[in-house]
Parts: structure tokens; C-alpha cells; sequence
């Protein structure tokens, strides 16, 4: 399908964009502490990235009524802001994207409120350490299914698992675009290593591991949007945009 | 924002069948029956057994799917 090979002027304007995207994130993470509404996080957000002459890009796509998505603890992603108070030992992912001169940035992170469980560090850890081996595997060459396979390999080995109803995606001008980039190389959904488009330099692409404790299963709330693990345990989320390149991968969502 | 799944899956076309109908074999050896897209009809691309192409599979009955690219 149309995967948009991105010129290296408009890898310029992702970078700018991704950069305000990873800076308003990093303010809006710094900003958790229990006693702190979620939908507070969402009016950081959305000031912050006015400061830097950008739209939050998640508010109305397909409805989404905020700016940013909080999922806490069980939930996985699209978690919708709310009065909802955050306790100490909460993990809380944040994601969030913003559009800048036409260009989209896309990031998220999960981060602890206050003191929490070393199941939950190592969890945070894992799903870190599982988007960095996304990242590392893509480089110009090799193919869309060694990054679902990189990130699988992560984090089965270290006994979690991935969830798979949902997929990290291309991004440019549009939030989603081609290719959908799955974590797992499992069933008929995933992409098996060596298989799947091969990547090329100018190639944008939004890595999101979705890692839980327990079972990859998801189920849906009655709001048609926060997505949580089926047996209640904990899980994680971490995504950056990336550009393929004729070397290294370049992250673009860093601050 | 992660994207809820879609289910796209890049195969190789073992058979020609009737009616711009094709069996399509998946990395997973999984058989599918597949019919070409519009857009591909309008624009005369001809698919021939041992091309691989790319399908649209519907998650409601994972045997049947539509052929929405091939690649060269």
C-alpha cells in the first residue's frame, strides 16, 4: 500500500514537530503526583503545546474528546481524562501527539506516582526496553516484521506479553498512515521476522509496544475508548516516531 | 494514539481461480480465498500465481479476503 517516503525537508518539519510533542510530554509526566486530577495532566498538555505554536492532534480524531490519553495502571491505552485522582503506587501512561507546520508527533510514556511496586518498576522497564529494541531494529533494508519480532522477543523473554489488537503505525501528515506496525508476530495479525515491507530511508514510523504482566487479552469500556488488559493486570506503554535512515534510526520525539 | 488493528496480511498467490478469484498462501501457511479490489480491476493489474500481494482480511471470517495491492 502507500507507504509516504518523507523528503528530508519534511523530515526537518517531523523533527520539529516530534520534538515539541517529546518536550510538552516530559512537562505533562513531570506533572504526576498523587492528588493530581487527570484531566489537570490534559490542560497542561494542551497550554504547554500552545506555548510552542502547535495543536494537540488527538482531540476530535474520530471523536476523541482530549487532548491527551491517560491510562492508569490495568489500562492499557485511550484512557480518557477525567476527575478521576491519582494515587500513590498508580503507573500511569500518558500519550500524546501534537501537529506542527503540517507534520505529526506522536510519543507516550508510563511512569509511577510516588513510591511504587518492583513488579511495576520492572514492568515500565521492560516496555522501555522493548520500544528501544523496536528502535534499533529498524534500519533501512531490513524488514516492517524484524521490529514486531524484536519487540516480542524483549518482552516474552523476559515473561510478559504483548498485546496484539493494536499496533504502533506510519505517521506524517496524518496521525495514521500505512504501514500498521504490529508488536507481535503472533496469529494471523502479526508480522513474522523477515517478512512485511522492506524499510526504507525517509520512512516515518510511530513504535508503541503495549506491554502487560499478565495475558495479552484486551477488553473495551462502555465509553468505546479506554482499552484495558482482560484479567486487570498491569500495563505499559511507550512509543516514539522514528525516521528511517540510511544509517542509525533517528528518534524524532526526543526532547 | 496506538491504532486498533486492521487486518492486513502480505501473502503469495498459489492459484488463479474463476471470477478474478486467487488463493493466496500466508507466512503462516494459512490458505485464503481472495478477490481482487475494485481499484485494481479499473486499473487492469493482472495477478498471476507466485506474485506476492498484499490482503485486506475481514476479522470475521479470516477465509476470505480481498487482494488490495501487488507488489512488483
Amino acid at each position: 500500500m502507500g507507504i509516504i517516503i518523507k523528503s528530508d525537508e519534511e523530515i526537518a518539519l517531523m523533527r520539529e514537530a516530534g520534538r515539541i510533542t517529546a518536550k510538552v510530554l516530559n512537562t505533562v509526566t513531570a506533572s504526576v503526583k498523587a492528588g493530581v486530577r487527570t484531566e489537570e495532566l490534559d490542560t497542561v498538555a494542551e497550554k504547554e503545546t500552545r506555548l510552542y505554536g502547535a495543536k494537540p492532534s488527538f482531540k476530535g480524531y474520530r471523536g476523541y474528546p482530549a487532548n491527551i490519553c491517560v491510562s492508569v495502571n490495568d489500562e492499557i491505552v485511550h484512557g480518557i481524562p477525567d476527575k478521576r485522582v491519582l494515587k500513590e503506587g498508580d503507573i500511569v501512561s500518558i500519550d500524546f501527539g501534537v501537529i506542527y507546520k503540517g507534520f505529526q508527533g506522536d510519543c507516550a510514556r508510563t511512569v509511577g506516582v510516588g513510591v511504587i511496586t518492583s513488579e511495576a518498576k520492572n514492568l515500565i522497564e521492560t516496555t522501555r526496553g522493548a520500544l528501544k529494541a523496536g528502535i534499533a531494529a529498524a534500519k533501512a533494508g531490513t524488514r516492517l516484521g524484524d521490529i514486531s519480532a524484536a519487540i516480542e522477543e524483549y518482552a516474552e523473554s523476559r515473561g510478559y506479553s504483548v498485546v496484539r489488537e493494536y499496533t504502533g503505525h506510519g505517521i506524517g501528515r496524518q496521525m495514521h498512515e500505512d504501514p500498521q506496525v504490529p508488536n507481535t508476530t503472533k496469529s494471523v495479525l502479526g508480522l513474522i521476522k523477515g517478512t512485511g515491507p522492506v524499510l526504507k530511508k525517509g520512512m516515518t514510523l510511530a513504535l508503541e509496544p503495549m506491554i502487560n504482566i499478565g495475558g495479552w487479552e484486551t477488553k473495551v469500556d462502555d465509553n468505546m475508548w479506554t482499552v484495558r488488559t482482560r484479567d486487570g493486570s498491569l500495563s505499559a506503554h511507550f512509543e516514539d516516531t522514528i525516521a528511517i535512515t540510511d544509517s542509525e534510526p533517528e528518534v524524532l520525539t526526543s526532547a | 494514539m496506538a491504532k486498533k488493528e486492521t487486518i492486513e496480511v502480505e501473502g503469495v498467490v498459489v492459484e488463479s481461480l474463476p471470477n478474478a478469484m486467487f488463493r493466496v498462501e500466508l507466512p503462516t501457511g494459512h490458505k485464503v480465498l481472495a478477490h481482487i479490489s475494485g481499484k485494481m480491476r479499473v486499473n487492469y493489474i493482472r495477478i498471476l500465481p507466485g506474485d506476492r500481494v498484499l490482503i485486506e482480511l475481514s476479522p470475521y471470517d479470516l477465509n476470505r479476503g480481498r487482494i488490495t495491492y501487488r507488489f512488483k
